[in-house]
């Protein structure tokens, strides 16, 4: 319906994800440094899926 | 309680802001799509399984069901995971395989609508109205759940969480409807996910890893298997055994709850097709499966870590263990991320019953009983009021809670006695064209008046159990046995509706869609696959 939900839920974790990266290694907990680096990894896969999703949508 | 507060730095509350501003942008920019009834209310029909399985499952993962199995967690050990792979799981498949044929074949636009196909009007009614007034004060347990726990934690006053929660949740329901919601508990299932995994690594990790906690747990019984204590009440801390689990939580009240409550099979009747329909709850049963290791196993590692819970009148406060565990393990930053995560889980939880109500109060009481010539205009506008209402009845069910305590006890106690007798009407409706509607009708209401009997003779001490879950996993024996015999009895003595009206409602007159695609893509197959693993998972934990 219009909107591709991966697109929100891509940028949402592209953002979240290095902010925790960031805290994480600023503070050195390993633990935020891990959970930040996989939610930015996700969040790309994501929006990449969600683009290509787009992408396809319009040329249809 | 003041052991659970915690204190926020700045980047915990950048991403609980972030949160709440993806969650209300979502619903923005849908508002635009919302042009009739269907939209609104029912996603036009036209939504991928991924996203609808997501949603099934994320729509069930409200306050009681995130904080109060990882409490069970803490209290009754491995043994709550029997509300997954036994209480979940093979309702979730049945319905995929069975009735999803019925419930998107009828095109029935809700779970009542399909009842009135099927049977009549008043049976439709019963279910329509006992629906919309449960869920809504369920909607304001949640708020009522989420406002208490940030009270505890953050020092937040309850009306303002109260306020706050009702606002978002009213802003992205209101203008987007059921894809703005649907589309939310697909972000809040990640969430979840990323929110509460690492919670799960770390809290066992500090146990000593499963053998860890065996290790720790070794002299308190059943707590880490789920089957080899289950032969006797007396010998595990859930005071329950294997026939009043399997029959009382197995099938009654796991097929009473997955196969007929319209706040799950909404999310399938919103896939673009009837496979995608079946594959909803398919998907769903998935991640299903494995959510014991997200919030079970943590509070288990609670226990083994001898984490003590706050009390409240003498007895530790079970639903506080995953604030406990958050508050042990998170560093700023993954605190703000478990508290979104929990926010998300309240979140999913209220909008999924607002959508659930307005749908059914739109359908099945307002173009049923007040407008029955409702304009497509008229029933959009509706739908919108009465998301407007629900979620104001909701925030008046969280301060009636707050100001009875007891009262979400007996909510939940309600919500048991209208949910168990329901299976059977259907179980009979789908699968046996002699049923008729006052069968259906009078089976239900005996059903529920014999769960309520139980439950008096229960309390004033007539009839003894070794638990209130004993209690009340025999107590959905009793209604569901009722409303089955009942409806039977009265089917039999009375004129059932003609067997031409009866296609694509029940099973024995309903052709079977030939399968065009091939065997490993199939409903079965899934199912089979997903059988399999829970199978492997209980032995390994047997």
């Amino acid at each position: 319906m219009g909107l591709d939900i991966r697109l929100p839920i891509g940028l949402m974790f592209v953002i979240l994800g290095p902010m925790l990266l960031v805290t994480g290694l600023v503070q050195g907990e390993s633990l935020s440094r891990n959970t930040g680096a996989s939610m930015l990894v996700f969040g790309a896969f994501m929006l990449i899926m969600g683009i290509r999703g787009q992408r396809r949508g319009s040329d249809s | 309680m003041e052991s659970l507060r915690v204190s926020l730095a700045a980047v915990d509350w950048a991403i609980v802001v972030i949160y709440f501003a993806f969650v209300i942008g979502i619903g923005f920019v849908l508002r635009k799509y919302m042009k009739s009834s269907e939209d609104f209310l029912e996603s036009g029909r036209s939504l991928p399984s991924w996203i609808t399985g997501l949603a099934f499952l994320s729509a069930n993962l409200g306050a009681l069901e995130v904080m109060g199995m990882a409490g069970n967690g803490y209290k009754y050990g491995m043994l709550t995971a029997h509300f997954y792979w036994v209480g979940a799981i093979p309702a979730m498949l049945f319905v995929a395989i069975f009735m999803m044929p019925f419930y998107y074949g009828s095109r029935a636009r809700s779970v009542p609508e399909y009842l009135k196909l099927r049977f009549d009007e008043k049976t439709r009614g019963l279910n329509a109205i006992s629906f919309a007034v449960l869920t809504v004060l369920m909607s304001g347990i949640n708020m009522y759940a989420m406002a208490l726990v940030f009270e505890v934690m953050l020092g937040w006053p309850f009306h303002v969480s109260v306020i706050a929660s009702a606002a978002v949740v009213l802003a992205y329901t209101y203008l987007g409807g059921l894809t703005s919601s649907i589309y939310n508990e697909v972000l809040q299932f990640f969430l979840i996910v990323f929110g509460f995994a690492p919670l799960a690594i770390v809290s066992v990790h500090q146990a000593g890893g499963w053998h860890g906690i065996q290790e720790r747990l070794a002299d308190v019984p059943g707590m880490t298997s789920i089957w080899s204590s289950v032969g006797s009440a007396s010998q595990n801390p859930m005071g329950i055994e294997i026939a009043g689990l399997v029959m009382g939580l197995g099938f009654v009240l796991s097929f009473g709850y997955w196969c007929t409550d319209f706040l799950v099979i909404q999310r399938a009747l919103a896939a673009k097709d009837l496979p995608a329909a079946q594959r909803t709850p398919l998907i769903a049963a998935v991640p299903k499966m494995l959510f014991p290791f997200l919030v079970i196993v943590p509070g288990l590692a609670a226990v083994a870590l001898g984490l003590a819970l706050p009390e409240k009148n003498g007895a530790p406060v079970y639903d506080y263990t995953l604030p406990l565990l958050l508050k042990q393990f998170y560093p700023a930053g993954m605190l703000g991320l478990g508290l979104a995560a929990l926010l998300a889980s309240f979140m999913s939880g209220m909008a999924g019953n607002v959508t659930a109500f307005n749908t059914v109060w739109t359908y099945d009481i307002y173009q049923a009983y007040i407008n029955k010539k409702a304009s497509d205009k008229q029933l959009l506008w509706m739908g919108k009021m009465a998301t407007f209402w629900g979620v104001l009845i909701s925030i008046a069910a969280a301060y009636l809670v707050k100001n009875f305590d007891s009262l979400m006890d007996y909510m939940q106690l309600l919500f048991g006695f209208f949910n168990a007798p329901i299976f059977a009407t259907f179980l009979l409706g789908m699968f046996w064209k002699r049923a008729t509607g006052h069968g259906a009708f009078i089976g239900l209401a005996l059903g529920i008046a014999a769960g309520v009997t139980h439950h008096i003779l229960k309390v004033k001490g007539v009839i003894h159990y070794s638990s209130d879950m004993a209690a009340a996993f025999y107590g959905a024996i009793v209604s569901w046995s009722t409303c089955f015999l009942i409806t039977i009895l009265v089917s039999m003595v009375t004129a059932p509706r003609p067997e031409k009206e009866l296609g694509g409602l029940v099973y024995s007159l309903t052709e079977r869609p030939k399968q065009t695609v091939v065997w490993y893509m199939r409903p079965t197959t899934a199912a089979i696959v997903v059988v399999a693993v829970v199978v492997a998972l209980n032995i390994y934990f047997f």
